[in-house]
């Protein structure tokens, strides 16, 4: 049996002996005898050696691909060895929310370094310090906008599936109305958003680029929101951030985003990060923890949870959000990959994302039977339609180690980055050749 | 703790100030602001909203709590106090001279206690 | 000390890319970035001693004793970080094909079975990400659940005064009301208030069990039964688990929803306030109403299934996954007895050390207590001036982290103590000698401790500065 108490079974009766009882069961004199469990039904413990190998065994149920195509909402990036080392230090690793600020000036600090970083990524003029994934930082948002007399979100259909299906599951439960705009040729429909603002709209949510890989009008749908007094939530992909116009710049009101482009591992899916950063005049109803600079009693220079009146723990039943959890470590991460980074790499793999998913796409439509869905500017997403069933093309990639695109309506959502090299798109395109050819 | 004679005062430490036309002023008491700590915000109303006597309108947030406001009248909220979006301090430095909103049309008053009876109600709690 | 930005000099940079291999692509000038991007330009071991240096000044589990009421913050296994560390793990995309992702789903379906058997319940969803989110989970199955019945009334959630706020929060979140109902004297649910409440309009009751004062709720099975007689359902926060596991299970005392806590009971790090697992838990009449993808077994294979009348998605994907490999490592290691013996050195700690600490200091409720209990400074303060914030202060003095501070909100000057079974005798001992002396100087020199703390990297901080005049980033020069 394996197990974590220290002390010695001698210490333990010593302690029994201080409290007067006799066996560790008078503990738990005050649990109503009907209810006690006799059984544990689960196995018996095991040794550290042997749960490592059962362990092993497990994930060697996996397949690691050697190329990966995918994205669709979990992008495969270099992670830099500095952002493991940093992120897998005990004492970051260990501590909890840093409520005690003047033994938690550490986490503080990285906190705020990356408040500030996602504050010039987005352009933005605040940030949180983080929520759990870009699903519920959008969910968060679209609830931070309702307004007594607002409570409706005008949502693109051209977001991702999760997001939009978070997005529901909050809106029921806060009463607030959902209407999903339409796209027209992989975009957001914007003269069916025009017919659809009026003054009880609290909300416009488009991602970009959104979730077919295309460029958004982000402008024209900032105008329009802001026409009907609503506000404009943007969903962005942080790479995509490095050279694209900023959220600001477009006129969002609220930056949202998955993270996990940051530094994150695929992970079948978590732990991501959710980022969220608002205009000033949003900043008290942005949820979550936020970290402020202030002094210490001898005017040094510290940081410190602020603003927590407005949070679950003193406001309760009034509060906007539940939210007490950030994702502190993972915001570390982002932030030690962006540090990592600096200014120029960041534009290097957004460059390089966008430079491969083009010549991925332009290779793939030489084949002829695939061609793109739609026309406009992508970044490292785009989706082709291919005359034959997508997964025997999927099935035959697979054989040849090599995760293909992901498939989507009538088509497949083919996604390349800094890790897919000109050979393995190359050769991954000749085995597509190959399959059309048959 | 300084209590004014030309204004009434609620058990909940909200003091109001009766203007011509059926207005009020409401605001809060040195008690009140003393007991909060320093401010950081508050949160008003809008104007032409509606308040309801004892039902809480707005509330004020000191850096680990928060605490509802209750209206001493009902009726409809005709200003509100700007300066104290940017400057909550301000109640904590002038709580008596610091109003919060302006109410017209009033209809309906809670029991209000003039400044002896608040006085003798502080004592009582303490 | 620096901050990463003023510690940046121009041209400083990894060498992490290769050069780009295909034909450069620039953005149209409508999409194009405009604002300079501005981050820190460093090298590598700037970068490295930067943290290093932040790292000196976190107190984590692995650096001391960290009783930190209702967090559980018991220590972390490093075994766990290396089974979550496996590339078999880190390199699976969450939409690869099910039958490349067997070794995943498996995870997930083992983690189902032993914390269903631990909790009582028939099944269980990984989506949501921490406490709060369960429990948003949770009462979104109360209400599809009533939803489904066409029993529109019941608008209503009780709480107990003494809940963790985010209770009310979560119950607000989903569109009920919440009705708080006040403790009894004895700190448990008060019978004869809670049946008051209790009617037609009620959705549910949310209870933690042991409740937040470090007491079993005694009545627990006429608790739930009251509820349910009336039509509501009973949710159950997780947070003080550890208490109980393998002893008595929050399904057999008449629970229909659990919310767990992996970062907690299940021994995986907190990081500074996450990434943690929430899973929610439920009984086989709700198990339709869960959120995401279901697992279930095909002729071999698992395969994941939607729910008939899932609330629909809370999250991306299937949770924090590697957080459920963490703790299904824990849960595989300590086994059925392991766990066992797990929650009853919980349980012998915390009274340990309140019996250690009784002569000085003023417990809430008298005793035995379950993982954790509550002292109240109310005496200390009345007679002498001293806060429990000031004790608490001038615990990190003495390498300690202070115990949970002013919660629950029914007890004042309150701290609240839960040592956790991976401390030893002789931690215990040291921490009852400090809170001791820390006592005694209360009595002669309280000014000491309204300065403390002293040996901190930073004093006791300006923080009505800090919200009133907010500075939430780093400004450029």
């Amino acid at each position: 049996m394996g197990q974590y108490i220290p002390s010695s079974e001698k210490e333990q009766k010593e302690m029994l002996l201080t409290l007067g009882l006799n066996s560790q069961e008078d503990l738990f004199e005050s649990i109503p005898h009907e209810v006690k469990l006799k059984d544990l039904n689960i196995p018996k413990g095991i040794s550290e050696l042997e749960v490592r190998e059962k362990i092993e065994e497990i994930s060697r149920e996996n397949k690691v691909f050697k190329s990966i195509f995918r994205g669709a909402g979990a992008y495969n990036h270099y992670i830099p060895s500095i952002v493991k080392t940093v992120a897998s230090k005990e004492e970051f690793l260990t501590a909890y929310t840093p409520y005690q600020a003047e033994i938690s000036q550490g986490i503080l600090q990285s906190i705020f370094e990356y408040q500030t970083m996602i504050c010039e990524l987005t352009g933005m003029d605040v940030s949180n310090a983080s929520v759990y994934d870009g699903a519920t930082a959008a969910a968060e948002a679209v609830a931070m906008c309702n307004e007594r007399k607002r409570k409706k979100a005008l949502v693109s259909s051209a977001i991702h599936p999760h997001v939009m299906q978070t997005i529901a599951t909050y809106c029921e439960g806060n009463d607030t109305e959902l209407i999903v705009i339409k796209e027209k040729d992989g975009k957001t429909d914007i003269d069916l958003l025009a017919s659809l603002l009026d003054d009880s709209v609290s909300c416009v949510y488009i991602q970009q680029p959104n979730f077919n890989g295309l460029f958004e009008d982000a402008t024209s749908v900032a105008q329009l929101t802001h026409n009907k007094g609503a506000k404009l939530i943007m969903g962005c992909n942080p790479i995509a951030l490095a050279i694209m116009k900023t959220p600001f710049e477009c006129g969002a009101d609220i930056a949202v985003g998955e993270g996990q482009p940051l530094g994150m591992s695929l992970s079948f899916g978590g732990p991501y990060l959710g980022f969220m950063a608002s205009t000033k005049d949003m900043l008290r109803k942005l949820p979550g923890r936020i970290v402020g600079e202030t002094v210490d009693k001898n005017g040094k220079r510290a940081f410190v949870l602020t603003l927590q009146a407005r949070e679950q723990h003193i406001r309760r039943e009034k509060a906007i959000s539940n939210i007490c959890s950030n994702q502190a470590l993972c915001a570390l991460t982002a932030a030690v990959y962006m540090a990592a980074m600096g200014p120029d790499g960041m534009k290097e793999v957004a460059t390089q994302c966008i430079s491969k998913a083009k010549y991925l796409a332009d290779e793939l439509c030489k084949i002829e039977g695939i061609k793109l869905k739609y026309q406009g500017g992508f970044f490292n997403e785009f989706i082709t339609e291919c005359i034959i069933d997508p997964d025997v093309l999927l099935e035959k990639l697979k054989k040849h180690n090599i995760l293909g695109g992901y498939p989507v309506k009538n088509g497949i959502l083919w996604c390349a980055t800094e890790m897919n090299s000109k050979r393995q798109i190359d050769d991954m395109v000749s085995i597509v050749r190959e399959v059309m050819k048959k | 703790m300084s209590i004014l004679n030309d204004r009434m005062y609620t058990k909940s430490h909200e003091w109001v100030q009766f203007l011509e036309d059926n207005k009020a002023r409401i605001g809060l008491t040195d008690y009140a602001q003393d007991s909060l700590g320093g401010l950081v915000f508050v949160n008003l109303p809008e104007e032409g909203d509606d308040v309801t006597k004892e039902v809480s309108f707005g509330d004020v947030e000191s850096v680990k709590a928060v605490s509802d406001i209750f209206s001493p009248v009902s009726g409809t909220v005709c200003a509100i106090n700007e300066e104290l979006m940017d400057s909550p301090e301000r109640i904590n430095d002038d709580p008596y001279g610091v109003w919060l909103i302006e109410v017209k049309n009033i209809s309906e008053k809670t029991e209000l206690l003039s400044a002896d009876e608040y006085e003798k109600y502080l004592k009582e709690e303490a | 000390m620096s901050l990463i930005f003023e510690k940046s000099k121009d041209g400083r940079a990894l060498s992490l890319l290769p050069s780009l291999d295909v034909p450069k692509v620039e953005l149209d000038d409508q999409v194009i970035r405009k604002k300079e991007l501005k981050l820190p330009q460093l090298a590598e071991i700037d970068i490295g001693r930067h943290y290093t240096e932040l790292v000196k000044k976190v107190h984590g589990v692995n650096c001391g004793f960290y009783p930190l009421g209702s967090c559980t913050m018991k220590y972390n296994p490093r075994v766990n970080e290396e089974m979550a560390a496996l590339p078999g793990f880190t390199n699976i995309h969450p939409l690869q094909e099910e039958d490349t992702v067997q070794g995943c789903m498996k995870v997930l379906d083992l983690a189902n079975q032993y914390l269903c058997e631990i909790t009582g319940m028939d099944n269980m969803t990984f989506q949501p990400a921490a406490g709060a989110h369960g429990e948003f989970t949770g009462l979104l199955l109360i209400k599809a659940y009533h939803k489904s019945r066409k029993d529109l009334k019941r608008t209503k959630i009780i709480v107990p005064d003494s809940a963790h706020g985010t209770n009310p929060a979560s119950a607000t979140m989903a569109g009920f009301e919440v009705v708080s109902v006040k403790s009894g004297d004895d700190g448990c649910v008060d019978i004869e208030r809670l049946k008051e409440v209790v009617g037609e309009d009620t959705a549910g009751l949310m209870l933690t069990n042991p409740n937040t004062v470090g007491l079993f709720e005694k009545d627990i099975l006429k608790i739930t039964e009251i509820i349910h007689n009336a039509g509501g359902l009973v949710y159950y926060d997780g947070a003080n688990l550890n208490a109980i596991m393998g002893h008595v299970r929050p399904g057999d005392m008449g629970f229909d929803i659990v919310h767990l806590n992996l970062h907690k009971t299940f021994s995986t790090p907190h990081g500074g306030g996450g990434p943690g697992s929430g899973p929610v838990g439920c009984k086989s009449f709700l198990e339709q109403f869960l959120p995401g993808y279901l697992i279930t077994r095909k002729n071999d294979k698992l395969t994941f299934k939607k729910p008939e009348s899932s609330i629909g998605m809370i999250k991306s994907f299937y949770g924090n996954f590697l957080v459920v490999v963490r703790a299904l490592t824990y849960i595989l290691m300590l086994g059925s007895e392991g766990i066992k013996k797990a929650a009853l050195n919980a349980v012998l700690n915390a009274n340990y050390m309140k019996k250690m600490l009784s002569d000085e200091y003023d417990m809430a409720f008298d005793g035995l207590c379950m993982h954790e209990f509550v002292m109240s400074l109310e005496k200390l303060h009345k007679e002498h001036g001293v806060s429990a914030m000031d004790v608490a202060k001038a615990l990190l003095d003495n390498g300690m982290h202070p115990p949970t501070m002013y919660f629950p909100l029914i007890v004042h000057e309150a701290l609240m103590i839960e040592p956790t079974e991976t401390e030893s005798k002789e931690t215990l001992d040291q921490a009852v000698d400090i809170f001791k002396q820390i006592y005694q100087t209360a009595l002669t020199d309280a000014q000491k401790l309204h300065d403390a703390p002293v040996n901190t990297p930073v004093g006791r901080l300006d923080e009505l500065g800090a919200a009133r005049n907010p500075k939430l980033r780093y400004i450029f020069e």
